[in-house]
Protein backbone atom coordinates (compact mmCIF):
# COMPACT_ATOMS: atom_id res chain seq x y z
CA UNK A 1 0.00 0.00 0.00
CA UNK A 2 1.60 2.98 -0.79
CA UNK A 3 2.46 6.33 1.51
CA UNK A 4 -0.62 8.35 0.56
CA UNK A 5 -3.44 5.61 0.18
CA UNK A 6 -1.87 4.75 4.04
CA UNK A 7 -2.42 8.48 5.26
CA UNK A 8 -5.58 9.22 3.13
CA UNK A 9 -7.40 5.60 5.26
CA UNK A 10 -5.57 7.01 8.93
CA UNK A 11 -6.36 10.78 8.29
CA UNK A 12 -9.99 9.37 7.55
CA UNK A 13 -10.31 7.71 10.28
CA UNK A 14 -9.24 10.41 12.41
CA UNK A 15 -11.90 12.46 11.34
CA UNK A 16 -14.58 10.27 11.40
CA UNK A 17 -13.62 7.52 13.50
CA UNK A 18 -16.25 4.67 13.49
CA UNK A 19 -18.42 3.78 16.26
CA UNK A 20 -16.92 6.94 17.98
CA UNK A 21 -19.18 8.07 21.41
CA UNK A 22 -20.14 5.82 24.40
CA UNK A 23 -24.21 4.55 25.50
CA UNK A 24 -25.47 3.89 28.31
CA UNK A 25 -26.12 -0.07 28.47
CA UNK A 26 -25.43 -2.59 30.71
CA UNK A 27 -24.47 -5.29 28.32
CA UNK A 28 -21.17 -3.79 27.04
CA UNK A 29 -18.21 -4.12 29.32
CA UNK A 30 -15.65 -0.80 30.01
CA UNK A 31 -11.94 -0.19 30.05
CA UNK A 32 -10.44 3.21 30.50
CA UNK A 33 -6.95 3.12 28.27
CA UNK A 34 -4.89 6.52 29.99
CA UNK A 35 -1.11 5.96 28.16
CA UNK A 36 1.20 6.36 30.73
CA UNK A 37 3.76 6.80 28.29
CA UNK A 38 1.75 9.92 26.35
CA UNK A 39 -1.35 12.00 26.96
CA UNK A 40 -3.71 9.73 25.36
CA UNK A 41 -6.98 9.21 26.94
CA UNK A 42 -9.56 7.06 25.49
CA UNK A 43 -12.36 4.95 26.66
CA UNK A 44 -13.51 1.47 25.28
CA UNK A 45 -17.15 -0.19 26.12
CA UNK A 46 -17.46 -4.19 24.52
CA UNK A 47 -20.23 -5.61 24.30
CA UNK A 48 -19.85 -9.86 23.86
CA UNK A 49 -22.28 -12.09 23.63
CA UNK A 50 -21.77 -16.25 23.10
CA UNK A 51 -18.81 -15.86 22.61
CA UNK A 52 -18.70 -13.24 19.87
CA UNK A 53 -17.82 -9.66 19.77
CA UNK A 54 -21.46 -8.01 19.06
CA UNK A 55 -20.35 -3.87 19.22
CA UNK A 56 -17.40 -1.26 20.12
CA UNK A 57 -17.29 1.83 21.32
CA UNK A 58 -14.62 4.21 22.23
CA UNK A 59 -14.27 7.71 23.09
CA UNK A 60 -11.89 10.37 24.77
CA UNK A 61 -8.93 12.66 23.58
CA UNK A 62 -6.37 10.93 21.65
CA UNK A 63 -3.67 12.09 18.74
CA UNK A 64 -4.39 11.01 15.47
CA UNK A 65 -2.36 7.75 15.65
CA UNK A 66 -4.48 6.64 18.36
CA UNK A 67 -7.54 7.69 17.38
CA UNK A 68 -7.33 6.56 13.69
CA UNK A 69 -5.95 2.65 15.11
CA UNK A 70 -9.18 2.77 17.81
CA UNK A 71 -11.34 3.30 14.70
CA UNK A 72 -9.63 0.98 12.37
CA UNK A 73 -9.41 -1.61 14.98
CA UNK A 74 -13.33 -1.72 16.33
CA UNK A 75 -13.92 -2.17 12.45
CA UNK A 76 -12.16 -5.00 12.10
CA UNK A 77 -12.70 -7.04 15.51
CA UNK A 78 -16.73 -6.49 15.42
CA UNK A 79 -18.30 -10.17 14.25
CA UNK A 80 -15.48 -12.12 15.15
CA UNK A 81 -15.40 -14.93 17.80
CA UNK A 82 -12.71 -14.04 21.02
CA UNK A 83 -10.42 -16.49 19.53
CA UNK A 84 -10.22 -14.87 16.27
CA UNK A 85 -10.01 -11.25 18.03
CA UNK A 86 -7.14 -11.88 20.28
CA UNK A 87 -5.22 -13.79 16.54
CA UNK A 88 -6.00 -10.69 15.41
CA UNK A 89 -4.67 -8.49 18.14
CA UNK A 90 -1.79 -10.74 18.07
CA UNK A 91 -0.93 -10.15 15.02
CA UNK A 92 -1.34 -6.41 14.65
CA UNK A 93 1.29 -6.04 17.86
CA UNK A 94 3.91 -8.45 16.19
CA UNK A 95 3.50 -5.87 13.34
CA UNK A 96 4.02 -2.70 15.37
CA UNK A 97 6.70 -4.42 17.33
CA UNK A 98 8.54 -5.14 14.00
CA UNK A 99 7.68 -9.14 14.67
CA UNK A 100 6.84 -11.98 12.26
CA UNK A 101 3.07 -11.29 11.73
CA UNK A 102 0.25 -12.74 9.69
CA UNK A 103 -0.96 -9.72 7.34
CA UNK A 104 -3.83 -11.68 5.81
CA UNK A 105 -6.14 -11.08 8.88
CA UNK A 106 -5.21 -7.29 9.66
CA UNK A 107 -7.27 -5.85 6.62
CA UNK A 108 -7.25 -1.65 6.80
CA UNK A 109 -4.80 -2.08 10.22
CA UNK A 110 -1.60 -2.80 7.60
CA UNK A 111 -1.43 0.56 7.21
CA UNK A 112 0.74 1.28 10.56
CA UNK A 113 3.11 -1.37 9.03
CA UNK A 114 5.60 1.23 8.91
CA UNK A 115 4.79 2.93 12.09
CA UNK A 116 7.73 1.25 13.77
CA UNK A 117 10.00 3.80 11.96
CA UNK A 118 8.47 6.48 14.23
CA UNK A 119 9.39 4.98 17.96
CA UNK A 120 7.66 8.18 19.98
CA UNK A 121 4.16 6.72 17.71
CA UNK A 122 4.38 3.00 19.03
CA UNK A 123 2.53 3.22 22.07
CA UNK A 124 -0.20 5.51 20.00
CA UNK A 125 -0.75 2.91 17.52
CA UNK A 126 -1.00 -0.07 20.95
CA UNK A 127 -2.79 1.61 22.75
CA UNK A 128 -6.37 0.39 21.35
CA UNK A 129 -5.35 -3.43 20.92
CA UNK A 130 -4.35 -3.11 25.11
CA UNK A 131 -7.12 -2.11 25.84
CA UNK A 132 -9.30 -4.57 23.49
CA UNK A 133 -7.38 -7.20 25.14
CA UNK A 134 -7.55 -6.32 28.33
CA UNK A 135 -11.31 -7.00 28.15
CA UNK A 136 -11.53 -9.98 26.16
CA UNK A 137 -8.46 -11.94 28.05
CA UNK A 138 -11.55 -12.24 30.64
CA UNK A 139 -13.52 -14.07 28.14
CA UNK A 140 -10.44 -16.52 27.32
CA UNK A 141 -11.48 -20.12 29.29
CA UNK B 1 24.09 33.58 24.20
CA UNK B 2 27.32 31.62 24.76
CA UNK B 3 26.12 28.33 23.02
CA UNK B 4 29.33 26.36 22.30
CA UNK B 5 29.58 26.13 25.99
CA UNK B 6 26.38 23.07 25.33
CA UNK B 7 28.07 20.62 23.70
CA UNK B 8 24.43 19.14 23.12
CA UNK B 9 23.36 21.70 21.01
CA UNK B 10 25.62 20.40 18.74
CA UNK B 11 23.14 17.36 17.93
CA UNK B 12 21.59 19.68 15.37
CA UNK B 13 18.50 20.29 17.67
CA UNK B 14 15.94 23.18 18.31
CA UNK B 15 15.62 22.57 22.04
CA UNK B 16 13.01 24.29 23.34
CA UNK B 17 12.03 22.46 26.43
CA UNK B 18 13.69 24.20 29.09
CA UNK B 19 10.80 24.04 31.43
CA UNK B 20 11.12 20.16 31.60
CA UNK B 21 15.57 20.17 31.96
CA UNK B 22 17.84 22.44 30.28
CA UNK B 23 21.04 21.42 28.69
CA UNK B 24 24.63 21.40 30.54
CA UNK B 25 27.62 23.32 29.73
CA UNK B 26 30.97 21.83 29.47
CA UNK B 27 31.94 23.60 32.90
CA UNK B 28 28.83 21.78 34.65
CA UNK B 29 29.80 17.99 32.72
CA UNK B 30 33.67 18.67 33.40
CA UNK B 31 33.57 19.14 37.00
CA UNK B 32 31.34 15.97 37.50
CA UNK B 33 34.40 13.63 35.75
CA UNK B 34 36.78 15.70 37.93
CA UNK B 35 35.12 14.76 40.73
CA UNK B 36 34.85 10.79 39.45
CA UNK B 37 38.51 11.04 38.15
CA UNK B 38 40.64 13.06 40.70
CA UNK B 39 38.85 12.85 43.86
CA UNK B 40 36.22 10.58 44.19
CA UNK B 41 35.80 9.31 47.76
CA UNK B 42 32.51 9.91 50.34
CA UNK B 43 31.91 13.07 51.63
CA UNK B 44 32.02 13.33 55.62
CA UNK B 45 34.96 10.97 56.36
CA UNK B 46 37.46 13.87 56.21
CA UNK B 47 40.71 11.16 57.86
CA UNK B 48 42.22 11.12 54.25
CA UNK B 49 42.93 14.33 51.75
CA UNK B 50 40.73 13.42 49.05
CA UNK B 51 37.88 12.87 51.31
CA UNK B 52 38.51 16.18 53.18
CA UNK B 53 38.57 17.74 49.65
CA UNK B 54 35.13 16.39 48.59
CA UNK B 55 33.76 17.81 52.13
CA UNK B 56 35.25 21.10 51.39
CA UNK B 57 33.95 21.04 47.75
CA UNK B 58 30.59 19.90 48.57
CA UNK B 59 29.94 22.11 51.30
CA UNK B 60 31.13 25.03 49.26
CA UNK B 61 28.61 23.96 47.14
CA UNK B 62 25.92 24.53 50.08
CA UNK B 63 27.06 28.22 50.39
CA UNK B 64 27.15 28.80 46.93
CA UNK B 65 23.30 28.11 46.98
CA UNK B 66 22.87 29.92 49.99
CA UNK B 67 24.08 33.04 48.77
CA UNK B 68 22.07 32.39 45.62
CA UNK B 69 18.91 32.85 46.85
CA UNK B 70 20.09 35.11 50.03
CA UNK B 71 19.97 32.86 52.26
CA UNK B 72 20.78 33.78 56.27
CA UNK B 73 22.93 30.71 56.62
CA UNK B 74 24.27 27.67 55.03
CA UNK B 75 22.17 25.34 57.41
CA UNK B 76 19.31 26.16 55.65
CA UNK B 77 20.06 24.36 52.33
CA UNK B 78 19.39 20.82 52.11
CA UNK B 79 20.72 18.49 49.41
CA UNK B 80 17.81 16.91 48.11
CA UNK B 81 17.31 14.45 44.97
CA UNK B 82 15.08 17.71 42.94
CA UNK B 83 11.93 19.66 43.75
CA UNK B 84 10.05 16.53 44.40
CA UNK B 85 11.66 15.39 47.46
CA UNK B 86 11.84 18.58 48.97
CA UNK B 87 8.33 19.28 48.50
CA UNK B 88 7.36 16.20 50.05
CA UNK B 89 10.24 16.43 52.65
CA UNK B 90 8.49 19.57 54.42
CA UNK B 91 4.78 18.00 53.75
CA UNK B 92 5.75 14.70 55.28
CA UNK B 93 8.54 16.27 57.57
CA UNK B 94 6.67 19.24 58.96
CA UNK B 95 3.19 19.68 58.35
CA UNK B 96 1.89 16.26 58.96
CA UNK B 97 3.14 16.80 62.41
CA UNK B 98 2.47 20.29 62.75
CA UNK B 99 -1.00 20.50 61.15
CA UNK B 100 -4.35 18.83 62.61
CA UNK B 101 -7.68 17.52 60.72
CA UNK B 102 -10.04 20.64 58.87
CA UNK B 103 -6.98 22.68 59.11
CA UNK B 104 -7.02 24.41 55.24
CA UNK B 105 -4.13 24.22 52.97
CA UNK B 106 -4.76 26.03 49.72
CA UNK B 107 -3.33 25.87 46.57
CA UNK B 108 -4.28 26.58 43.21
CA UNK B 109 -5.36 24.49 39.86
CA UNK B 110 -2.28 25.88 37.74
CA UNK B 111 0.18 23.70 40.71
CA UNK B 112 2.70 21.03 39.47
CA UNK B 113 1.77 17.24 40.68
CA UNK B 114 4.76 17.81 42.36
CA UNK B 115 2.98 20.53 44.60
CA UNK B 116 -0.08 19.26 44.72
CA UNK B 117 -0.22 15.79 45.56
CA UNK B 118 1.60 15.08 48.74
CA UNK B 119 -1.20 17.52 50.33
CA UNK B 120 -3.52 15.42 48.54
CA UNK B 121 -2.08 12.32 50.50
CA UNK B 122 -1.97 14.30 53.63
CA UNK B 123 -5.49 14.99 53.24
CA UNK B 124 -6.37 11.33 53.01
CA UNK B 125 -3.71 10.67 56.23
CA UNK B 126 -4.82 13.21 58.68
CA UNK B 127 -7.91 14.67 57.26
CA UNK B 128 -6.27 18.48 56.54
CA UNK B 129 -8.82 20.20 53.26
CA UNK B 130 -7.31 21.22 50.56
CA UNK B 131 -9.09 24.88 49.02
CA UNK B 132 -7.98 26.01 45.81
CA UNK B 133 -7.51 30.36 45.65
CA UNK B 134 -9.43 31.04 42.30
CA UNK B 135 -7.61 32.15 39.67
CA UNK B 136 -8.39 35.18 37.17
CA UNK B 137 -9.41 34.74 33.59
CA UNK B 138 -5.54 34.68 32.71
CA UNK B 139 -4.94 31.74 35.44
CA UNK B 140 -3.22 34.32 37.24
CA UNK B 141 -2.90 34.60 41.20
CA UNK B 142 -4.11 38.17 42.11
CA UNK B 143 -3.73 39.12 46.34
CA UNK B 144 -6.98 39.93 46.35
CA UNK B 145 -7.62 36.05 45.62
CA UNK B 146 -5.45 34.79 47.80
CA UNK B 147 -7.63 36.64 50.66
CA UNK B 148 -10.81 36.13 49.90
CA UNK B 149 -10.11 32.53 50.21
CA UNK B 150 -8.53 32.52 53.53
CA UNK B 151 -10.49 31.59 56.37
CA UNK B 152 -9.96 31.01 60.15
CA UNK B 153 -8.61 27.78 59.65
CA UNK B 154 -6.20 28.47 56.81
CA UNK B 155 -2.63 27.17 57.56
CA UNK B 156 -0.60 26.95 54.64
CA UNK B 157 0.22 28.91 51.21
CA UNK B 158 1.34 26.53 48.63
CA UNK B 159 2.68 27.75 45.30
CA UNK B 160 4.62 27.35 42.19
CA UNK B 161 6.36 31.08 42.07
CA UNK B 162 6.50 30.68 38.59
CA UNK B 163 4.05 27.99 37.06
CA UNK B 164 4.96 25.68 34.15
CA UNK B 165 2.35 25.59 31.74
CA UNK B 166 1.21 29.76 32.09
CA UNK B 167 4.48 31.37 32.98
CA UNK B 168 2.75 33.95 35.32
CA UNK B 169 5.06 34.58 38.46
CA UNK B 170 3.02 34.77 41.59
CA UNK B 171 3.28 38.09 43.87
CA UNK B 172 5.17 35.74 46.79
CA UNK B 173 6.21 38.56 48.42
CA UNK B 174 3.15 40.33 49.38
CA UNK B 175 1.30 36.89 49.35
CA UNK B 176 3.98 36.15 52.06
CA UNK B 177 3.32 39.24 54.16
CA UNK B 178 -0.15 38.93 53.97
CA UNK B 179 0.25 34.83 55.29
CA UNK B 180 2.56 36.30 57.83
CA UNK B 181 0.24 38.19 59.47
CA UNK B 182 -2.30 35.69 59.77
CA UNK B 183 0.03 33.12 60.97
CA UNK B 184 -0.25 31.30 57.41
CA UNK B 185 3.05 29.46 56.48
CA UNK B 186 4.02 29.68 52.92
CA UNK B 187 5.99 27.01 50.96
CA UNK B 188 6.80 27.89 47.28
CA UNK B 189 7.90 25.72 44.32
CA UNK B 190 10.78 27.58 42.89
CA UNK B 191 11.40 25.16 40.04
CA UNK B 192 10.41 27.50 37.63
CA UNK B 193 11.27 30.39 39.27
CA UNK B 194 14.93 30.38 40.32
CA UNK B 195 16.77 29.60 36.97
CA UNK B 196 14.81 32.34 35.67
CA UNK B 197 14.37 35.13 38.09
CA UNK B 198 16.25 37.08 40.96
CA UNK B 199 15.05 35.15 44.16
CA UNK B 200 15.86 36.74 47.19
CA UNK B 201 14.22 34.03 50.26
CA UNK B 202 14.76 36.67 52.86
CA UNK B 203 12.89 39.87 50.67
CA UNK B 204 10.07 37.66 49.62
CA UNK B 205 9.98 35.74 53.42
CA UNK B 206 9.49 32.62 51.82
CA UNK B 207 8.90 29.80 54.80
CA UNK B 208 10.26 26.40 52.75
CA UNK B 209 11.01 26.96 49.22
CA UNK B 210 11.93 23.73 46.49
CA UNK B 211 14.02 23.84 43.39
CA UNK B 212 16.11 21.54 41.50
CA UNK B 213 19.18 21.74 40.29
CA UNK B 214 18.56 19.94 36.28
CA UNK B 215 16.30 23.01 35.67
CA UNK B 216 19.06 25.20 36.06
CA UNK B 217 21.86 23.61 34.01
CA UNK B 218 23.27 21.24 36.68
CA UNK B 219 22.74 17.64 37.43
CA UNK B 220 19.85 15.29 37.07
CA UNK B 221 19.25 14.42 40.50
CA UNK B 222 20.03 16.82 42.84
CA UNK B 223 17.58 19.37 44.08
CA UNK B 224 17.56 22.17 46.99
CA UNK B 225 15.01 22.50 50.26
CA UNK B 226 15.71 25.84 51.78
CA UNK B 227 13.90 26.79 55.03
CA UNK B 228 14.15 28.89 57.69
CA UNK B 229 16.49 27.89 60.18
CA UNK B 230 13.15 27.68 63.17
CA UNK B 231 11.13 25.99 61.07
CA UNK B 232 13.50 23.36 59.04
CA UNK B 233 14.76 22.70 62.48
CA UNK B 234 11.20 21.16 63.52
CA UNK B 235 11.39 18.93 59.95
CA UNK B 236 11.36 15.08 61.24
CA UNK B 237 13.36 13.39 58.88
CA UNK B 238 11.75 11.03 56.74
CA UNK B 239 14.85 9.72 55.86
CA UNK B 240 17.17 8.27 58.18
CA UNK B 241 20.86 6.22 58.00
CA UNK B 242 24.46 7.44 57.80
CA UNK B 243 25.76 10.29 58.06
CA UNK B 244 22.58 12.25 59.89
CA UNK B 245 23.31 10.55 63.66
CA UNK B 246 25.79 11.24 66.43
CA UNK B 247 24.98 8.13 68.23
CA UNK B 248 22.71 4.60 68.42
CA UNK B 249 22.97 2.44 70.85
CA UNK B 250 21.96 -1.20 71.42
CA UNK B 251 19.22 0.28 73.76
CA UNK B 252 17.45 1.96 70.68
CA UNK B 253 18.91 5.10 71.83
CA UNK B 254 19.85 7.71 69.06
CA UNK B 255 20.98 11.65 68.48
CA UNK B 256 20.87 12.94 64.91
CA UNK B 257 23.26 15.55 64.17
CA UNK B 258 22.16 19.58 63.60
CA UNK B 259 21.17 21.03 60.47
CA UNK B 260 21.90 20.09 57.24
CA UNK B 261 23.28 17.06 57.75
CA UNK B 262 20.08 15.48 59.54
CA UNK B 263 18.18 15.81 56.54
CA UNK B 264 20.66 13.73 54.30
CA UNK B 265 20.87 10.83 55.46
CA UNK B 266 22.72 8.27 53.49
CA UNK B 267 25.59 9.71 50.55
CA UNK B 268 24.26 11.92 48.98
CA UNK B 269 24.73 12.97 45.12
CA UNK B 270 28.38 13.94 45.67
CA UNK B 271 28.86 14.31 41.57
CA UNK B 272 25.95 15.65 41.03
CA UNK B 273 26.08 18.69 43.78
CA UNK B 274 29.50 19.30 42.56
CA UNK B 275 28.14 20.06 39.48
CA UNK B 276 25.01 21.92 40.51
CA UNK B 277 27.79 24.16 41.79
CA UNK B 278 29.71 24.48 38.45
CA UNK B 279 25.98 25.50 37.07
CA UNK B 280 25.29 28.31 39.50
CA UNK B 281 28.70 29.85 38.79
CA UNK B 282 27.86 29.85 35.43
CA UNK B 283 24.53 31.67 36.26
CA UNK B 284 26.50 33.86 37.89
CA UNK B 285 29.04 34.61 35.49
CA UNK B 286 26.05 35.41 33.12
CA UNK B 287 23.58 37.30 35.54
CA UNK B 288 20.51 35.94 36.07
CA UNK B 289 18.55 39.39 35.37
CA UNK B 290 20.58 38.82 32.03
CA UNK B 291 19.28 35.56 32.00
CA UNK B 292 15.72 37.06 32.79
CA UNK B 293 15.67 39.37 30.40
CA UNK B 294 16.77 37.65 27.42
CA UNK B 295 14.43 34.59 27.67
CA UNK B 296 11.65 37.56 28.36
CA UNK B 297 13.07 38.84 24.95
CA UNK B 298 12.95 35.70 23.41
CA UNK B 299 8.87 35.01 24.75
CA UNK B 300 7.62 38.77 23.29
CA UNK B 301 9.24 37.82 20.00
CA UNK B 302 7.80 34.35 19.79
CA UNK B 303 4.62 35.55 20.79
CA UNK B 304 4.44 38.18 17.99
CA UNK B 305 5.69 35.83 15.42
CA UNK B 306 3.27 33.45 16.09
CA UNK B 307 0.87 35.80 16.73
CA UNK B 308 1.03 36.45 12.64
CA UNK B 309 0.57 32.79 11.75
CA UNK B 310 -3.19 32.10 11.51
CA UNK B 311 -3.19 28.79 12.72
CA UNK B 312 -1.96 28.97 16.15
CA UNK B 313 -3.73 29.87 19.69
CA UNK B 314 -1.75 31.39 22.21
CA UNK B 315 -2.68 30.59 25.57
CA UNK B 316 -0.54 32.52 27.84
CA UNK B 317 0.96 35.93 25.75
CA UNK B 318 1.01 38.07 28.42
CA UNK B 319 2.71 36.39 31.08
CA UNK B 320 5.88 37.29 32.20
CA UNK B 321 8.02 33.56 32.56
CA UNK B 322 9.57 32.66 29.31
CA UNK B 323 7.19 29.60 28.63
CA UNK B 324 4.67 29.53 25.79
CA UNK B 325 1.69 27.23 26.21
CA UNK B 326 -0.06 27.02 22.64
CA UNK B 327 -2.35 25.03 20.12
CA UNK B 328 -2.30 24.57 16.55
CA UNK B 329 -5.70 24.92 15.81
CA UNK B 330 -7.53 21.82 15.38
CA UNK B 331 -4.65 19.31 15.53
CA UNK B 332 -3.99 17.20 19.06
CA UNK B 333 -0.80 18.54 20.68
CA UNK B 334 1.08 15.26 20.68
CA UNK B 335 0.38 15.38 16.89
CA UNK B 336 1.38 18.66 16.60
CA UNK B 337 4.93 18.03 18.62
CA UNK B 338 5.64 14.80 16.91
CA UNK B 339 5.22 16.78 13.70
CA UNK B 340 7.70 19.22 15.22
CA UNK B 341 10.09 16.54 16.37
CA UNK B 342 10.47 15.80 12.29
CA UNK B 343 11.90 19.04 12.07
CA UNK B 344 14.45 18.75 15.42
CA UNK B 345 12.36 20.71 17.75
CA UNK B 346 12.06 19.86 21.23
CA UNK B 347 8.48 20.93 22.58
CA UNK B 348 6.63 19.31 24.96
CA UNK B 349 3.07 18.02 24.61
CA UNK B 350 0.28 17.45 27.24
CA UNK B 351 -1.15 18.50 30.69
CA UNK B 352 2.62 19.09 31.49
CA UNK B 353 1.82 17.46 35.30
CA UNK B 354 -0.32 20.36 35.75
CA UNK B 355 -3.83 18.01 35.56
CA UNK B 356 -5.98 20.81 37.19
CA UNK B 357 -5.20 23.64 35.02
CA UNK B 358 -7.67 22.09 32.92
CA UNK B 359 -10.71 22.31 34.74
CA UNK B 360 -10.18 26.44 34.89
CA UNK B 361 -8.40 26.59 31.17
CA UNK B 362 -10.65 24.71 29.34
CA UNK B 363 -8.40 23.23 27.55
CA UNK B 364 -6.97 19.44 28.30
CA UNK B 365 -3.83 19.92 26.72
CA UNK B 366 -1.21 22.16 24.72
CA UNK B 367 2.28 22.15 23.36
CA UNK B 368 4.65 24.25 25.86
CA UNK B 369 7.64 25.86 24.36
CA UNK B 370 10.22 27.08 27.24
CA UNK B 371 13.15 29.08 26.83
CA UNK B 372 16.59 29.56 28.59
CA UNK B 373 19.91 31.57 27.90
CA UNK B 374 21.07 29.35 24.79
CA UNK B 375 17.88 29.85 22.70
CA UNK B 376 17.81 32.28 20.01
CA UNK B 377 15.90 34.50 17.70
CA UNK B 378 17.38 32.26 14.80
CA UNK B 379 15.67 28.99 16.29
CA UNK B 380 11.99 31.05 16.99
CA UNK B 381 12.51 31.82 12.91
CA UNK B 382 12.99 28.08 12.26
CA UNK B 383 10.33 27.32 14.67
CA UNK B 384 8.25 29.91 12.98
CA UNK B 385 8.61 28.79 9.28
CA UNK B 386 7.93 24.91 10.41
CA UNK B 387 4.61 26.34 11.93
CA UNK B 388 3.52 28.08 9.01
CA UNK B 389 2.20 25.19 7.61
CA UNK B 390 -1.39 23.88 6.10
CA UNK B 391 -0.51 20.41 6.32
CA UNK B 392 1.04 19.86 10.09
CA UNK B 393 -1.24 17.16 10.88
CA UNK B 394 -0.40 15.20 7.49
CA UNK B 395 3.26 14.98 8.03
CA UNK B 396 2.58 14.50 11.37
CA UNK B 397 1.98 10.93 10.72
Amino acid sequence: MDNNLKRSIILENYSNPFNKGLIDDPNYEKVNMNNESCIDNIDIMINIDNNTIKDIRFDGEACAISTSATSIMLKELIGKNIKDALYIIEQYENMIEERKYDDAVLGEAIVYNEIYKQPNRKKCALLPANGIKKILKNYVI
Amino acid sequence: MNRDDFPMLKNNVYYFDNGATTLKPKEVIASTVDYYENYSGNAHRGDYDISLKVDNVYENVREKVRAFINAEDASEIIFTSGATQSINMVVNGFFKHNLKKGDEVLITKAEHASLALPWFVLEKEIGIVIKYIELTNDMEVTLDNVKKSITNRTKVIALAHVTNVMGDIRPIKEISKYAHANNIYVVVDGAQSIPHIKCDVKDLDIDFLAFSAHKMLGPTGVGVLYGKYELLDKVIPTNVGGGMNTIFTSLNEYNLKGLPWRLEAGTPNIAGVIGFGSAIDYINKIGIDSISKHCAELKRYAVSKLSNLNNIDVYNPNTEGSIIAFNVRNIFSQDTAIYLNKHKICVRAGNHCAKLLKESLGINNTCRISFYLYNTKEEIDYLIKVLDNENILEESL
